[in-house]
């Protein structure tokens, strides 16, 4: 690549600017998204000239940064405003949670259309997938901040202080407040492990017996798919390489899911132990813990526990005077996709690239980040392995079944009385999770969030555990007042948003349900329409790329299944309807004639 | 993969697909030792050569799970939470062959799975076929014809997408592009060049030129380069060249997509000098 890097760097203003903004960013940390989000939040969006000089201070082709800027939702080559609010749109923390459109009304009273910039550069305004707030009712980001709790007359508030261009510093600091909501303590909530005591006892035990340790526990990954920690552990020492990595997946996504955000906020000590003893068991030096964008207001946080336990000796060399064990943790910190929860995409995000799912085989565990064998775990599952280190392999079997040891911790929202944290032992019925959390008149929940599963209250007594309902711990409740089909929509809207795009099956198929589930939903369905639906979310399942694609139908398809009657009761009893509607295709020609006359209408 | 590949070639081994025994080499994929074989698997994003990408999924093959294997690897445990007990889904030119395996191919389901893949392809983009240059020597349009496509069933996504006509010599129409990345990864791998890449996500994926401008002029794209002809549509063009093998004679008027070794024929179609 041939760059002209400093054609600009005489011109003053914006190019100086630019420059002096990328340096500084780049000398705290050199990672790409890190300097884009420093643009970002300066620049308020990220220039084409941005992205060359991006390009040349950190040699890389301007065309990955580019595709980088366009990957994820927080950058923005148009200039985003001063105030840049995005509202949830999820079911349970979106701006319609408490039934009125939140968004709407700010648009209102702030004069500005959504996912749009006004025109004096103030206030910004749009939504964005799940922020993990669902225990909270409506909650928004201000300028990556969130305020939760939203109701009708804090609206009117944030208008005012918009208009008065107060500083976020002072804004009410009780709307920035987020509590942890645990309702339920089990094994992992009860106590925050002490810094070190998991290490002093991991040292104790040794490398061998270390990783024995976690086999026999019988742990298996907290982030849904279940598979064997201590196998995946071992497979991972087994690999011969330049260097092992041990990453932490942060980048808790999927709609309805909290407890990650609870568990950085009030467990991190426990995290990065049970990093410092997969480290050890793998035989890694450094360690990357993946922040979802929407958690970057716990970042300082993260980072004073950081320097608290490099101070303490239990990261950097010679941890805990062991000689030779040496490791330590970087913060990564993404930027609005939700497709980098999937470890493969997570990992080429952490190597500054769009996340996209690689060809698997080879995994990870061989070929992982930088193509070195790397341990990829959920928060949940380096927590439950520090605890296990401590208390023995026998202390976690003797709490859950056979095929599912130990607690799980569910994230619980929607409706009910006490939405929030509960952690259960494997195995604990559906019935008993919506009793403990006042959910009275439940028709459905949504068992491991969207990309989960879809349950009637016929089947709430199935039982959590991966031989049965299988969860990354998102557990929505719908009452019987809910309309399932605007939470399907919800969902579909989601996926086609999060598409990474690589798959034509995902890509195009995503996009498509969408529309098809439109089109039920204004009333403008029929039977052909359902069962095109059936086939074409059947074919995104079985023939994605990876496990957004793979899951992206279940909504339609259990809704198919077990909620039939919510799509037959909007469908028009009509062989066929065409999806192109003249009338409504005609409405921009209506407006800018100023006509509404009944000659400027089909029909 | 190819690390430990050299050791191994002496084991031969074979897989079956819709019963015919092929045999194949240590670090094959399915789609390696099926071409190989003769048999073909219709695929778009693939070519002999180059890294495997399995974007498209046209060369989404049905794997039969192996009960009474006595392998016992990982992938076993996972088959056990599938949707599916009797088979897995995969893309042959991604998946590496393994002794013994049970590989549908050529059956109604899973060209019916094709088709719409391909109908996918043709609605997300805007493919106007009777006046493409390409029509003819268009993979993509001898792939419908192949999986007897009739129309493009879903409505019409009529996206917007930028022409660049900036390059002396080349055309960039990205209302053909199906994001194959055959061109990224022909400029990477084969011309030494990093000239395409793939920008924004999901539908709003879309195919950019790695120059400053982000015009195809400003980049170091050459007609000699493998990038410029290896486009299966006619997303990418050698300009003033239009129409010098007559519709009739073109390569899919004489051959079927199916048969194995056309991109040569496709590439002299081209009227240029390379390769």
């Amino acid at each position: 690549m041939k760059n002209v890097s400093d054609a600009d760097s005489n011109t003053a203003g914006t190019a100086g600017l630019i420059h002096s903004i990328i340096a500084k960013a780049y000398a705290e940390s050199p990672h790409l998204l890190h300097v884009l989000y420093a643009l970002q939040q300066q620049c308020l969006h990220i220039s084409e000239e941005a992205v060359r000089e991006v390009a040349a201070h950190l040699d890389l082709p301007s065309s990955q940064v580019d595709a980088v800027v366009e990957f994820y939702s927080f950058f923005h080559k148009i200039p985003r405003g001063r105030y840049d609010i995005l509202f949830s749109n999820c079911t349970s923390c979106g701006y319609m949670a408490g039934g009125v459109d939140l968004m709407a009304m700010l648009g209102q009273q702030l004069n500005i259309v959504a996912d749009n910039t006004r025109g004096d550069g103030l206030v910004s305004m749009g939504q964005t997938s799940c922020i993990g707030m669902c225990d909270h009712g409506a909650a928004l980001l201000v300028n990556g901040m969130p305020i939760i709790s939203l109701d009708v007359a804090m609206i009117a508030r944030i208008a005012a202080l918009v208009e008065a261009e107060t500083p976020l510093k002072d804004w009410p600091s009780g709307w920035f407040q987020v509590d942890d909501n645990i309702r339920v303590s089990g094994l992992l909530l009860k106590d925050d492990l002490s810094a070190g005591v998991g290490l002093r006892a991991m040292l104790a035990l040794g490398t061998e017996d270390t990783l024995s340790e976690i086999i026999q526990s019988g742990l298996r990954g907290r982030g849904g798919a279940g598979f064997s920690t201590g196998m995946k552990w071992q497979l991972c020492r087994e690999v011969q390489g330049s260097a092992h990595y041990v990453v932490c997946n942060a980048d808790e996504g999927e709609p309805g899911t909290f407890k990650d955000r609870v568990l950085l906020h009030s467990y991190a000590d426990s995290l990065f132990e049970g990093m410092t003893v997969c480290a050890f068991a793998v035989g890694a030096k450094q360690g990357y813990l993946y922040l979802r964008g929407e958690y970057r207001y716990l970042l300082p946080h993260l980072q004073s526990v950081l320097v608290r336990r490099r101070e303490l000796g239990l990261l950097g060399v010679d941890i805990l005077g062991q000689p030779g064990f040496s490791f330590d943790i970087d913060i990564v910190v993404g930027a609005g996709a939700y497709i980098c929860g999937e470890e493969s995409a997570l990992i080429e995000s952490l190597e500054g690239k769009r996340g996209i799912p690689r060809v698997r085989p080879p995994f990870p565990v061989t070929h992982g980040y930088l193509g070195q064998p790397t341990v990829v775990n959920n928060v949940e599952t380096f927590i439950a392995a520090a605890h296990i280190v401590l208390r023995g392999s026998v202390w976690f079997r003797a709490v859950g079944t056979e095929k599912s040891a130990g607690s799980k911790i569910l994230s619980i929202s929607g409706d009910c009385a006490a939405p929030g944290i509960y952690e259960y032992p494997f195995g604990v019925t559906i019935r008993q999770v919506l009793d403990d959390c006042g959910a009275k008149d439940a028709q459905a929940v949504q068992v491991g969030g969207p990309s989960g599963m879809l349950i009637g209250s016929a089947e709430f007594d199935r039982r959590l555990g991966f031989d049965d309902l299988s969860t990354g711990g998102s557990l929505m409740v719908f009452s019987q007042a809910r309309d399932l089909l605007v939470v399907i929509v919800n969902f579909a809207h989601f996926f086609a948003h999060e598409s990474c795009g690589f798959c034509t099956p995902c890509r195009v198929g995503t996009t498509l349900l969408k529309n098809g589930l439109d089109k039920i939903a204004s009333g403008h369905g029929t039977r052909y329409d359902l069962d095109e639906m059936q086939r074409l979310a059947t074919l995104v399942k079985c023939r994605s790329h990876c496990g957004l694609g793979q899951t992206a139908a279940n909504p339609i398809l259990d809704g198919l299944q077990r909620f039939p009657q919510v799509f037959e009761q909007r469908l028009v009893h009509r062989d066929f309807e065409p999806h192109f509607d003249l009338d409504a295709a005609l409405g921009e020609a209506r407006q800018i004639s100023h006509r509404d006359d009944a000659a400027a209408h089909i029909e | 993969m190819s690390a430990d590949t050299k050791q191994n070639l002496i084991t031969q081994n074979t897989i079956t697909i819709d019963g015919q025994e092929i045999p194949f080499q240590a670090g094959q994929t399915i789609m390696d030792a099926a071409l190989a074989a003769g048999v073909y698997i219709p695929h778009l994003c693939h070519r002999q050569g180059l890294t495997p990408h399995g974007s498209c999924k046209l060369c989404v093959v049905d794997i039969a799970s192996r009960s009474a294997s006595s392998h016992n690897s990982n992938r076993r445990l996972q088959a056990k939470f599938a949707v599916d007990a009797d088979s897995r889904s995969a893309s042959a030119c991604t998946m590496p062959a393994v002794a013994g395996q049970q590989i549908s191919n050529n059956t109604p389901a899973l060209n019916e799975v094709r088709k719409t893949i391909t109908q996918m392809l043709f609605i997300e983009g805007n493919h106007i076929c009777p006046s493409c240059e390409k029509c003819g020597d268009c993979t993509l349009q001898a792939m419908a014809y192949h999986l007897g496509m009739l129309d493009g069933h879903f409505p019409q996504f009529f996206q917007h997408r930028e022409v660049d006509a900036s390059h002396p010599t080349i055309m960039l129409d990205r209302d053909r592009c199906i994001l194959c990345e055959l061109c990224v990864r022909a400029s990477r791998e084969v011309d030494g060049k990093n000239v395409f890449a793939i920008a924004g996500r999901g539908i709003n994926a879309h195919l950019v030129v790695n120059s400053a401008s982000g015009k195809l002029v400003d980049s170091d794209l050459e007609t000699s380069d493998m990038a410029a002809h290896i486009c299966p549509v006619g997303a990418i063009l050698i300009k003033e060249h239009g129409y010098e093998v007559p519709i009739g004679q073109r390569t899919f008027d004489l051959h079927q997509v199916s048969e194995i070794g056309l991109e040569k024929i496709i590439l002299t179609k081209a009227r240029q000098p390379d390769e």
